[in-house]
């Protein structure tokens, strides 16, 4: 095998590429990336640091130099053809791969009633770039949508100072993909924060500087951001005639329909063997998905299981997810003190299936990452010691 | 210059785990490892300033709290992505029941 191809240089692609290295493979490897410049992280791009930086690249350049990486920046790949297994770029240039990975991620939904294009997104630096550059003029904030990145957008601008109203078509914040006892504690750590909520909300349309709602109320809005979520890049692979559906889907080893084209990250729709098929947006399922195509793309046949994870910073809280809570699970929670809770979701047959901790900083990460552990392993722990704070979860771990 | 400085007592971490010193401007992660030894390391993560002690300890190995960048903390090397950069580490001795770490 002589060359891969990896379409898409965010933290998946990124990953893919390094993780060959490391597995051995000594052939070329291209990382093709949209944008310009050197691959960066994105969850800073929503959660700056204390100095507003919100740009941290992956790896410096010299890293994929000496990996023997070639980073192909500000180029697209236009077209797919698999008869000869080759791209076309945008720049006229043609590469042919042996296996191709596609990881293009994600892209953010555009608001339907906004013919003037006010509402700014979240995905890119640049876009980051954007927002928080209209926001050092802005006074007031109107953020479509209460999910992940709208409530930590808003956590960000109160912390500048910038009066902010989040607009909600649902009547909850944070939707399926947290719980309500701590969506609950989430949205009020943000009311207390000054930050008002409209939730069930109907928006007529969007003009600069405003957000006109269908019971006629108008908000002020010098800066305008829709977080309504995201559709994963699936055109060129539906071009390519790979199959496809929410997302390019794959088998459980992340191949495509096509065994030589691999997808993962945000854009692949894959088969898990705990939840079936499945498209996660989280970044750490960017990096170990981008670990797994690696391997599978180097002939591994292991599949992909690990457990949906990821996080949220919002003001001081931290907040961290670990399977996928289920409502009709039977619920306990431990109090860890200083205001830290882990709530452990368990099925009828008390086998774990998930755990979701908030608490200030990273004060549940210990006990989330030994839930996943327990989670793994099968575990059945007795209901008393999940509630009870002095039973060590290492402990049950390993009895 | 190098010292040994105080850092806390020998009861202070359980077996197993790891607690945070800070020492003036600086912050330390101390670790108690399964065999009975300690070792101590720079505090922060080198992926992201996280601090580590919030980090869970499995045999030699802490894991940050937030991106799960592995380290052993013995040799402060880097075990696992999105780590690359390895932990600096500092001798650790025990004096009547307290634990001195060496710092420059």
């Amino acid at each position: 095998m002589d060359a891969i191809c990896i379409i898409g240089a965010g933290d998946c692609g990124a990953r893919a590429a390094f993780a060959l290295r490391e597995n051995g493979f000594s052939g070329a490897i291209n990382l093709i990336n949209a944008e310009k410049g050197i691959p960066y992280e994105r969850p800073p791009l929503s959660k700056p640091d204390e100095h507003g930086q919100f740009v941290r690249e992956i790896a410096a350049s010299e890293r994929y130099d000496a990996a023997k990486i070639t980073l192909l920046s500000d180029v697209n790949v236009t077209s797919i053809d698999r008869r000869i297994s080759s791209l076309f770029l945008s720049d006229s240039s043609v590469l042919a791969y042996d296996r191709l990975l596609i990881a293009t991620g994600a892209t953010p939904r555009d608001f339907p009633n906004d013919p003037d294009e006010c509402a700014l997104s979240l995905r890119t630096k640049d876009d980051a770039e954007k927002i928080y550059t209209a926001a050092k003029n802005a006074k007031n904030a109107v953020i479509i949508g209460a999910g992940l990145i709208g409530l930590e957008l808003a956590a960000e601008l109160r912390g500048q100072n910038i009066d902010v109203t989040i607009v909600e078509m649902a009547p909850a914040a944070l939707g399926r993909a947290v719980p309500k006892a701590e969506a609950d504690r989430i949205v009020e750590r943000h009311i207390s924060a000054g930050v008002r909520f409209i939730f069930d909300a109907k928006i007529d349309r969007l003009a600069k500087g405003m957000v006109a709602l269908e019971d006629g109320e108008k908000l002020s809005a010098e800066l305008i951001v829709s977080a309504i979520g995201v559709s994963p890049n699936i055109d060129l692979a539906e071009s390519a005639g790979l199959d496809c559906g929410n997302g390019i889907l794959t088998s459980s080893t992340l191949a495509t329909s096509d065994p030589k084209i691999f997808a993962a990250g945000d854009c692949a729709c894959f088969d898990h063997p705990r939840y079936g098929k499945i498209r996660l947006e989280c970044w750490r399922n960017a990096l170990e998905q981008g670990e797994c195509a690696a391997l599978a793309m180097l002939g591994g046949c292991e599949p992909f299981q690990k457990l949906p994870w990821f996080w949220s910073d919002q003001y001081e809280l931290g907040l961290q997810v670990v399977g996928r809570p289920d409502p009709a699970d039977t619920i306990t929670t431990r109090d860890l003190g200083k205001a830290a809770t882990i709530s452990f979701y368990s099925s009828a047959d008390g086998v774990l299936n998930a755990a979701v901790g908030l608490g200030v900083g990273n004060a549940v990460a210990k006990d989330i990452r030994l839930a996943e552990m327990l989670i793994e392993k099968g575990a059945r722990p007795p209901l008393t010691s999940l509630t009870d704070p002095t039973v060590n979860l290492k402990k049950l771990l390993r009895s | 210059m190098t010292t040994w400085i105080d850092a806390c007592a020998v009861g202070d971490i359980d077996e197993e785990d790891v607690i945070r010193f800070d020492h003036e401007d600086r912050t330390f992660a101390i670790y108690h490892s399964p065999d009975g030894a300690f070792f101590c390391t720079d505090g922060l993560c080198t992926h992201e300033e996280v601090h580590l002690a919030d980090g869970l300890v499995m045999d030699y190995v802490i894991e940050c709290p937030k991106h799960n960048g592995q380290f052993d903390y013995r040799s402060g090397e880097a075990k696992r992505a999105p780590v690359c950069v390895n932990l600096g580490t500092y001798e650790t001795k025990v004096e009547n029941d307290r634990i001195l770490i060496l710092v420059n």
